[in-house]
């Protein structure tokens, strides 16, 4: 039950997107299309499962018994990096297809926060492997969901009449803005 | 030389002040800008760590081979990350707690990066590190007005001090989630108004 909770808590509740504001620099920047945000949520998706369960057990066997939180940051980034590469070197071998459709974000996803973030989240809560592999995956499923519906949103906007000034990426913010009121209404639910 | 170094003083502070007119790291300026203090003082640790990373990366950018050149800033910008990490948590203990993953993840904001590609692999070490005084103190400004304004509408007080008489109903709104988005995206557009009043150049469209 607490882990149906906790799937529900990082997917609606606590949207990483919309309630944490990680990944906010690719949200703005390839939602133009509902298409390339398929695209997109189904790489952070992927990298964001590995890197978590990556970076979690580095955390859990080498970092914490040994006393070596203060290289967090350096050791994250640099997993998150390497895996980027890694993936896509792996996926351009074994899938032709899988890498034509999600090869060009892989190289966008190592400055994209949501993947550092959920990791930095997942150590600072010392969860354990199950909760984390719900935790990590949760949230990047919650992620995916607000791009694309972010993203039809935008497909919208772009035939509708915008004031000149609002045109662009301010009114893209405000949309946003007004999704995530509507996600708040999810607060009831879990915390 | 001198007219260069001005420009590139004042680049940061108008003509390119992020994240309004270098739409980059937008995930700080909307997440930690809840009251004018964080945003000052996530304003300033980037800050600090641009102007260190842009000096570091520009002494090394005749050493660093340019396929690796990523990845090498990366573990520069990441360094200069940590030390801001434990000085914060033993300077400004109670900042560095409310700014909480905010800070590691300065090593993401694309700022940094930004500029390290954008500027400091093409400059000379001093002009770099005004550079990033420039941005970073740009940066630094836009999230305290973005965090001032939210504060003050949204919880009635500036930098903790009550600003408002006491019939004054604070508009709870602005300190959540969507606040953020809505303060910046109002921002944006009124930054869109002045730059086609003033006749300038229309960047975002």
């Amino acid at each position: 039950m607490d882990l149906v909770y906790l799937a529900i808590s990082a997917t609606f509740v606590n949207n990483i997107l919309l309630a944490q504001y990680l990944g906010n620099c690719p949200f703005l920047g390839v939602s133009k299309k509902l298409e390339t945000a398929f695209g997109m949520a189904a790489a952070v998706v992927f990298v964001t499962i590995l890197a978590a369960t990556f970076t979690w057990s580095v955390s859990a066997y080498v970092l914490r018994p040994y006393d070596l939180e203060f290289l967090q940051t350096l050791t994250f980034i640099l997993i998150i990096a390497s895996l980027v590469q890694l993936v896509g070197i792996i996926l351009k071998k074994m899938s032709r297809t899988l890498y034509n459709a999600l090869g060009v974000y892989l190289p966008l996803i190592t400055t994209n926060c949501a993947v550092m973030g959920v990791a930095l989240l997942i150590a600072k809560k010392e969860l354990g492997f199950i909760e984390m592999l719900v935790y990590s995956s949760t949230s990047a499923v919650g992620y995916g969901i607000a791009l694309i519906l972010f993203a039809g949103h935008r497909e919208r906007l772009q035939i509708s009449a915008v004031p000149k000034s609002m045109q662009g990426t301010a009114v893209a913010l405000v949309t946003a803005g007004i999704m995530a009121l509507a996600f708040m209404g999810f607060q009831g639910m879990a915390s | 030389m001198a007219n260069t170094f001005t420009e590139t003083l004042t680049a940061g502070l108008w003509r390119r002040i992020p994240p309004f007119r270098l739409v980059l790291g937008l995930c700080p300026a909307l997440a930690v800008t809840m009251s004018a203090e964080n945003g000052l003082g996530m304003g300033l640790a980037t800050a600090f760590v641009l102007i260190l990373s842009n000096g570091a990366i520009s002494s090394l950018r005749n050493v660093i081979p340019s396929k690796v050149r990523i990845a090498s800033y990366i573990v520069i910008i990441a360094t200069l990350v940590s030390i801001v990490e434990i000085l914060m948590k033993a300077y400004f203990f109670p900042l560095s707690e409310q700014l909480g993953i905010y800070i590691p993840l300065i090593v993401v904001n694309c700022i940094v990066l930004g500029r390290a590609e954008g500027f400091a692999s093409k400059n000379p070490p001093f002009i770099s590190m005004v550079d990033g005084l420039s941005v970073g103190i740009g940066y630094a400004i836009s999230l305290t007005l973005i965090g001032s304004l939210r504060e003050t509408f949204g919880a009635g007080t500036w930098f903790g001090i009550p600003v408002f008489s006491e019939s004054f109903e604070p508009m709870t709104f602005l300190v959540s989630a969507p606040g953020a988005f809505i303060t910046i995206g109002a921002l944006l557009a009124l930054q869109n108004i002045f730059s086609r009043w003033r006749g300038e150049k229309f960047i975002q469209g």
